[in-house]
C-alpha cells in the first residue's frame, strides 16, 4: 500500500486511511481524512518535512507522520 | 454596579483573532497570567450600550479543543472550567472564509459544550477574489447561531458584532452533533455513569492528552466506568471528526458556493521561491543578515539617547534632592537600574517588530518547514529556530517565543540552550576586551580583532546547538515529537496589529524582568556604598599619593576607590578572590564578574568605578581612558593584569556563563519550576569556568 511519503512534489492522490493511532488527531482535525485528495506543494531537503494541500489546507507534516497515511494513486 | 458580559475569542491561529480583538477594545487592554500556566491570555474591555461592560478574552489560537501545545491548552481548561471567574458567558468563534469548512470543526466542537456561540466569518472582503459566496440566513439556521462577516478593511462590523453579544442571551446555546452516532453503546452507558455531567464535556476530558492538561481525571476512575485503550479512544475520536466534517460538509453545500475559476492568488508562486531547496535558505539568511543590521544599527541611536537621559537624571536628581543616603539610593540604586532596564526597549521593540511582520506575513512557518529537519539533529523543532535567532538580541523574549512548540522536551531544550547565543548584553563587555588584548593588526586583510569578535557570536551558537545535542541524550523526558504545521496564506501585516504587539510584549518585558533588575540593582547599590571599618569611614586618610602632587578630581577618584575596595562588595570580591586567581583575575574583575551575575553590561560600569574613572560613560573619549587605565593595572609583581590569556579567558567566560538574573527569571516563569533555571545556572557557569581556565593555563 502506498502512503503520503511515496509521493514526489506535484503528485496528487486519494487519501484511504488514516486509521493508525500514532497519527495526531489534530491532523485529522485540520482535514486529513478519507476520500480527500491530497496534493504535495514542497519537500523540504534533507527528507526533511513534506508541504502539503488537502482541500485547501496547507500543511507542513513530518516524514513519520507522512508514512503513516495511506493513499491511492487515481488512475488517470 | 453595571453589567459585565464574559467574552471568550476562540479561533483557528492566523485567523485574525487578534484584529477583531484590537477592534472591539482599543488600548482597552490587559496583560494577565493564568496562575500556575505560563501562558499569557489577552483581557480587554468593550463598551457596550447602557453603561454594560464586556470583558474580552483574546485566547491562543487552536484547532481545536484536543490541546497539543501549551498555548492551546488554555482554550480548553477555561472552556471546561464552569466555576472559572473568567468562564465565558458567550464564544465568538472566528474563522477565516477561506478555510470555513475546517474553522467550523472548532465551532462545532464548542457549541457541543452548550456555551452560546457566535460565528465571525473574518476577512470577508477576500471572498470576491476567492470566489466565495455564503448564504447567510440559511447557515445561520443550519448551524444555529449568529453569524457575522468581519473584515479589516472597514468597520461598520463592530456595532452589529457588540448588539449581539448584548443580547447574547437570545443565542442558542444548543449542542450541534449528537454523539451517540459516533458509538451510542459507549456513549449512552457514559451518560448513565455520570447522568449530572454535560456529556460532550466528559468525552474532551476523556480524550485530553496527559501531557498538557491539569484536568483532573480522577473522577473518571471513581466510578465503575469502563474505560477504553488508548487506541480504541483514538478510533472513537476518529470517527467522531469524520462525522463532524460530514455534517459541516452537508450544510456548506447549500450555504456556500465556490467558484474555482474566480480565485486568484499570488501565494503559490511565492511559495516556490520562500521554500525552495536553493534560494529558500539564502533569502532566509538575506533577512536574518538585514534584521541584525537594522536591530544594532537603529536602536543604538535611541539606546545612547536612554543611556544618557538617565544619566542626567541621575545626576540632577543628585545635585537638587538633599544628601543622604536616600538620596543616593534614588539615584544610583533605582533610577541606574530603572536605566538598565528601559535601555534594552529600543531593541526589544524592534526584535518583536521584525518577528511580528514575519509571523504575520505567513513567512515564519516557511523558516520552520525549511529547518525543521536540521533542528531535529540537535533534538530541537524547527519552531525552535525563532528563539534562537531572537537570542541574538536578548534572551528573555526568545525564551517567550517557544511557547508554541508542541513537544515539551523540544520547547525544554530550547528554553536551556537560547542563552548560550551572543545576546546585545555580552557586547559591551567583549569590545572592550577585545581592544585591550588582541592586536589591532591584519592578517590576510583580515582585522584580529574582527576576527576574535566574529568568533565569539561563532561560539555562542556551537555551544548552543552543541549542548542540545547533549541534552537530548541525557533529558529522559518522554514526549511524543510531532509537526502538524499550517502553512497560512501570505498577508501583508496591519501596522496597527504590529504596533500593539510590540506595546503589549515590551510592557511584559519591562514589568515582569524590571522588578527583579531593580531589586538586585538595590541590592548591590548598597552592598558597593556600605561598609565597616575606618578605612571605609575615613578613607581620605589611606590616600598613598602625595596629596600634594595630585589635582583634587584625582584625589577624589582615589578616595572613591578605597571606599569602594573596603565596601562589602569589596570584602567580598578579595574573599572570593582565590576563585578566580586560577582564571586569571584579580579580585576587581570578581566583582565586575558578581555583579555581571545581575546583568552582563554592568561588567563595564563596575570596573569604571573601580579602576578610578569618575563615571564610565559611553562616548569613546572615556572608553579609551578607561582602556589606558585598565592596561596599566598590574598586580602586587607588577605584572599585567590584562594579558592575551586572562583577556580570552574572560571573553569565554561571558561567552559562557549564566549571567543574567532576568533570563533566569522568565526561564522560572516558562518552565514553572525552580530546577531548571537553577540546573541552567550552575552548569553554564561551571562550563564557563573550566573553560576559562583551560584557556588561561595554557595561553599563560
Amino acid at each position: 500500500m502506498q502512503t503520503v511519503a511515496d509521493l514526489k512534489k506535484g503528485d496528487k492522490a486519494i487519501i484511504k486511511d488514516v486509521s493508525d493511532s500514532s497519527i495526531p488527531i489534530k491532523l485529522l482535525e485540520m482535514g486529513c481524512l478519507p476520500g480527500n485528495e491530497i496534493e504535495i506543494i514542497q519537500l523540504a531537503p534533507f527528507l526533511g518535512p513534506m508541504y502539503i494541500n488537502i482541500n485547501g489546507s496547507h500543511l507542513a507534516i513530518r516524514k513519520e507522520t507522512a508514512k503513516l497515511i495511506l493513499i491511492e494513486i487515481p488512475k488517470l | 454596579m453595571s453589567k459585565q458580559i464574559k467574552v471568550a475569542l476562540i479561533g483557528n491561529p492566523n485567523t485574525g483573532k487578534t484584529s477583531i480583538f484590537n477592534s472591539l477594545t482599543g488600548l482597552n487592554q490587559k496583560i494577565a497570567n493564568y496562575p500556575g500556566v505560563t501562558v499569557d491570555k489577552k483581557e480587554g474591555i468593550c463598551k457596550l450600550d447602557r453603561g454594560v461592560k464586556a470583558h474580552i478574552y483574546d485566547l491562543p489560537g487552536t484547532y481545536s479543543l484536543n490541546a497539543s501545545s501549551m498555548d492551546e491548552n488554555i482554550v480548553v481548561e477555561l472552556l471546561l472550567n464552569k466555576n472559572n471567574k473568567d468562564f465565558p458567558d458567550l464564544a465568538i468563534i472566528v474563522s477565516d472564509v477561506e478555510n470555513l469548512k475546517r474553522n467550523l470543526v472548532l465551532f462545532t466542537q464548542v457549541k457541543d459544550l452548550k456555551i452560546p456561540t457566535i460565528l465571525a466569518v473574518n476577512m470577508s472582503d477576500r471572498m470576491k477574489y476567492k470566489g466565495i459566496e455564503l448564504d447567510i440566513p440559511i447557515l445561520e439556521k443550519s448551524l444555529d447561531t449568529k453569524i457575522i462577516l468581519t473584515t479589516n478593511r472597514s468597520s461598520d462590523w463592530i456595532d452589529k458584532l457588540k448588539n449581539i453579544i448584548s443580547n447574547y442571551s437570545e443565542l442558542s446555546s444548543t449542542n450541534f452533533m449528537n454523539l451517540d452516532i459516533i458509538d451510542s453503546n459507549y456513549f449512552q452507558n457514559l451518560q448513565k455513569t455520570f447522568p449530572n455531567q454535560e456529556l460532550y464535556k466528559l468525552w474532551v476530558v476523556i480524550c485530553q492528552d496527559a501531557n498538557f492538561t491539569n484536568i483532573d481525571k480522577k473522577f473518571l476512575e471513581s466510578k465503575n466506568f469502563e474505560t477504553k485503550t488508548l487506541s480504541e479512544l483514538k478510533r472513537l475520536q476518529q470517527k467522531e471528526t469524520i462525522k463532524r466534517y460530514q455534517l459541516i460538509n452537508n450544510i456548506l453545500r447549500t450555504g456556500q458556493k465556490i467558484d474555482q475559476s474566480k480565485a486568484i492568488g499570488f501565494g503559490a508562486s511565492l511559495d516556490k521561491l520562500l521554500t525552495h531547496k536553493v534560494f529558500g535558505y539564502f533569502i532566509f539568511f538575506l533577512i536574518l543578515l538585514g534584521i541584525f543590521q537594522v536591530i544594532y544599527e537603529w536602536a543604538t541611536v535611541p539606546m545612547d539617547f536612554i543611556d544618557a537621559s538617565f544619566a542626567q537624571m541621575a545626576e540632577w536628581v543628585k545635585i537638587n534632592l538633599p544628601n543622604g543616603a536616600m538620596t543616593n539610593l534614588l539615584a544610583d540604586g533605582i533610577i541606574t537600574g530603572i536605566g538598565g532596564i528601559v535601555i534594552f526597549i529600543p531593541q526589544i521593540a524592534f526584535l518583536f517588530m521584525f518577528i511580528s511582520i514575519l509571523e504575520e506575513s505567513g513567512y515564519m512557518s516557511r523558516v520552520v518547514f525549511l529547518m525543521d529537519k536540521i533542528m531535529q539533529k540537535f533534538g530541537l523543532s524547527g519552531k525552535s529556530v525563532v528563539p534562537l535567532i531572537s537570542g541574538v538580541a536578548c534572551a528573555i523574549p526568545a525564551i517567550m517565543a517557544t511557547r508554541n512548540i508542541e513537544s515539551w522536551k523540544e520547547r525544554l531544550i530550547t528554553i536551556l540552550v537560547t542563552p548560550f547565543m551572543t545576546c546585545a548584553a555580552r557586547l559591551p563587555v567583549y569590545l572592550i576586551i577585545v581592544a585591550l588584548v588582541i592586536p589591532d593588526e591584519k592578517i590576510f586583510g583580515f582585522n584580529y580583532q574582527a576576527i576574535a569578535l566574529m568568533s565569539l557570536y561563532i561560539i555562542g551558537f556551537l555551544a548552543a546547538v552543541g549542548s542540545a545535542y547533549i541534552l537530548n541524550s541525557v533529558l529522559n523526558i518522554r514526549s511524543r515529537s510531532v509537526l502538524v504545521m499550517e502553512m497560512p496564506n501570505y498577508k501583508i501585516p496591519l501596522i496597527k496589529d504590529v504596533l500593539y504587539t510590540i506595546v503589549e510584549k515590551t510592557k511584559t518585558f519591562i514589568v515582569e524582568a524590571g522588578k527583579i533588575i531593580l531589586a538586585i540593582s538595590v541590592i548591590l547599590w548598597f552592598l558597593a556604598t556600605n561598609g565597616i571599618g575606618d578605612r571605609f569611614d575615613n578613607p581620605q586618610d589611606y590616600v598613598t599619593q602625595d596629596i600634594e602632587l595630585i589635582s583634587e578630581n584625582d584625589l577624589q577618584s582615589e578616595i572613591a576607590s578605597i571606599k569602594l575596595e573596603n565596601s562589602f562588595i569589596g570584602n567580598i570580591g578579595k574573599t572570593i578572590e582565590p576563585i578566580f586567581k586560577p582564571l586569571g583575575y584579580d579580585w576587581k574583575i570578581g566583582i565586575g564578574l558578581i555583579t555581571s551575575f545581575a546583568a552582563r553590561e554592568v561588567f563595564v560600569g563596575t570596573l569604571a568605578v573601580i579602576y578610578n574613572v569618575e563615571s564610565y560613560n559611553d562616548s569613546e573619549e572615556k572608553r579609551l581612558e578607561l582602556k589606558k587605565i585598565m592596561l596599566r593595572e598590574t598586580d602586587a609583581n607588577g605584572n599585567k593584569i590584562f594579558t592575551l590569556a586572562s583577556g580570552i579567558s574572560l571573553l569565554l567566560f561571558y561567552a559562557f556563563a549564566m549571567q543574567c538574573m532576568s533570563t533566569l527569571a522568565i526561564v522560572k516563569t516558562e518552565t514553572n519550576s525552580w530546577k531548571w533555571p537553577a540546573l541552567q545556572f550552575i552548569i553554564m557557569t561551571l562550563i564557563a569556568y573550566i573553560v576559562s581556565l583551560i584557556a588561561y593555563q595554557i595561553l599563560s
